[in-house]
């Protein structure tokens, strides 16, 4: 279509075009680069800079490369000369993993409650679910903390995992997901005597496969990066999370930039291997609020 | 027994979420609201009715109102050119025949999903005034003096400003791209055959056909400013740097509840963030036509 609209033109305007065209895709590439670099360099210089001694990240003239490279800031991240690092990556592990799992577990009964079945009063319940998604989350954190206080879960994972594994956000993707599962499918299985459970069990979950992964990852995602509500109610540095006690190490110590930046890196690793390893999926489904809104 | 088993299944299924919100979330909104009309300080101490008074406070608190002002100043920053630098590398990145678009879309979009905490680490790095990125690799060579980002309070929001065009243009591409895919080729090709020139047809085909995904963009962009927290908390200290130049309300609530113990009048700007957003949202819906009757 387009190629046949080109040919009608005269050849010395197809021929400006071309030549158009082909400064403006260089400029586009141009742009694109400059941006890669501004937005990679950033990274970079994190990585490259875990390997630097302290002096040299302070130092005159800056480089990317370490000048005297070390691995002096992993050593001491590992051995716990000041924070219980490892201690506190495996925290963070412990409680995403929780939380994620937990997460599918009730969004998926949930999503499928919503999808599946007929009863009074459901289209109210689904429009509070609805509505909890615009609440901000700061509105409950000081009552929230004080419950956490009352009922003795201040530091413990607990606090972290079970409130966070109520999420309205989840109920929802799994219940439009969901609403897909063909009903002959459910009816016929409900014929042959399957009870409730075992349709939403053997018929429901695993077709709701893809949507369960998406959920897992954007709700690790959310769990591992989590600053402002394990920083309330995470007290003890060996019960800390990464992102908190990377703070206090910046608090503290502004000189150990070196381990500050080695450990900062560390905690990318996992986001970087599942961004990999799901980038299609990632992507994909990451605007699905934008589309529904 | 069959049949009431048979009504009560589907509740059942739905319970977790009910109950779990009952307890964290309905329950904790209402003390919310009611801890904001008393004055309570610290732990176990007796809570006295005060009706409004924390409201009327909040309104004549002038360090509420320097982060009431610092999170419009980014929400304006984010409008202004976060959304605009998003829709350009949006149609950039959905030209015909792009080399390396998956690669590029990917990339831009990699900050999004890396920690707040960690983010602000880096940015520490690259705004540090003797020692940092901006000043020694950007400002330098174009022969610019070196600013005092974290330092000077004229310069620490357009720094945070900088930290979240780094973060969220490339969500922020995406979100536009997926309505670019949704707008047909066709439309476009027939105001072009129609004589319209390339910026005619974005201005007026384009841009008035993205308009659901600008309305969601540009009410998040608002929303995520009330809830940054962790990258200016990191950058400038939780207390918001030299004169609260980086103080943003999530921060203030923070400090109040958890550093003052002050959990009364914390709950109340919790409350108040809450009102804010929600007229945000009720905005966006409202532009976006949901309430229309049809």
């Amino acid at each position: 279509m387009t190629s046949f609209l080109q040919e009608q033109k005269r050849p010395t305007a197809q021929r400006s075009f071309h030549w158009q065209r082909g400064v403006e895709r260089t400029l586009i590439y141009v742009g694109l680069a400059i941006g890669a670099v501004l937005v990679g360099a950033p990274f970079v210089y994190m990585f490259t800079g875990s390997f630097k001694l302290n002096a040299d990240i302070f130092s005159y003239p800056l480089t990317f490369i370490p000048r005297h490279p070390t691995l002096d800031n992993y050593v001491r991240l590992f051995n716990g000369s000041e924070i219980p690092y490892l201690r506190q990556f495996a925290n963070s592990l412990f409680v995403a993993i929780s939380q994620t799992l937990l997460t599918l577990f009730v969004a998926s009964t949930v999503g499928w409650g919503f999808a599946k079945y007929e009863f009074a009063g459901k289209r109210v319940l689904f429009l509070i679910l609805l509505a909890t998604l615009t609440f901000p989350f700061q509105l409950v954190l000081v009552p929230l903390f004080l419950m956490m206080v009352s009922i003795r879960w201040l530091d413990t994972y607990w606090a972290i995992i079970i409130p966070g594994a109520i999420s309205a956000f989840g109920c929802f993707f799994m219940r439009q997901s969901m609403l897909a599962a063909p009903d002959d499918l459910v009816d016929a299985a409900r014929i042959d005597g399957a009870s409730d459970w075992g349709i939403f069990w053997r018929i429901g979950l695993p077709l709701a496969r893809g949507a369960l992964s998406v959920l897992a990852v954007l709700v690790f995602l959310g769990s591992w990066n989590d600053y402002l509500w394990p920083l309330v109610v995470l007290r003890t540095a060996e019960m800390f999370t990464y992102p908190v006690g990377l703070a206090t190490l910046v608090g503290l110590y502004k000189v150990e930039y070196g381990m500050i930046l080695a450990g900062a890196f560390l905690a990318t690793l996992p986001i970087l291997v599942i961004f990999i390893a799901g980038r299609n999926m990632l992507l994909d489904n990451l605007t699905i609020g934008a589309i529904k809104g | 027994m069959a049949k009431w088993r048979r009504r009560i299944t589907p509740y059942l299924f739905i319970s977790p979420f009910f109950i779990g919100y009952t307890i964290f979330f309905l329950y904790p909104v209402l003390r919310a609201i009611y801890l904001s009309l008393f004055q309570q300080v610290g732990i176990g101490s007796e809570p006295k009715f005060v009706g409004l008074n924390n409201y009327f406070n909040l309104l004549t608190d002038s360090t509420f109102l320097k982060a009431l002002l610092n999170t419009t100043y980014y929400a304006a920053g984010s409008i202004f050119l976060i959304a605009p630098l998003a829709l350009v590398l949006a149609l950039v990145l959905t030209t015909r025949n792009l080399y390396g678009r998956e690669f590029f879309r990917l990339f831009f979009f990699s900050p999004n999903i890396t920690a707040g905490v960690v983010v602000g680490i880096i940015f520490t790095l690259v705004f540090s005034a003797e020692y940092g990125l901006l000043n020694n690799y950007i400002l330098k060579p174009f022969g610019l003096p070196a600013i005092r980002w974290l330092q000077d309070p004229a310069w620490v929001m357009p720094a945070i400003i900088i930290l979240g065009i780094w973060r969220f243009t490339g969500i922020n591409a995406l979100y536009f791209m997926s309505g670019l895919q949704n707008i047909p080729a066709e439309i476009r090709e027939a105001a072009s055959i129609d004589g319209a020139n390339r910026w005619q047809v974005f201005r007026f085909v384009t841009l008035p056909l993205l308009r659901p995904i600008t309305v969601f963009v540009l009410t998040f962009a608002i929303i995520g400013s009330y809830n940054l927290f962790a990258e200016p908390s990191i950058l400038v200290g939780v207390q918001g740097g030299p004169n609260n130049a980086g103080l943003f309300m999530t921060m203030y609530l923070y400090l109040n509840g958890f550093r003052f113990m002050k959990f009364s009048y914390a709950a109340t700007i919790g409350v108040a963030l809450a009102v804010i957003v929600l007229l945000l949202t009720l905005i966006q819906l409202r532009l976006l036509g949901v309430f229309r009757e049809d």
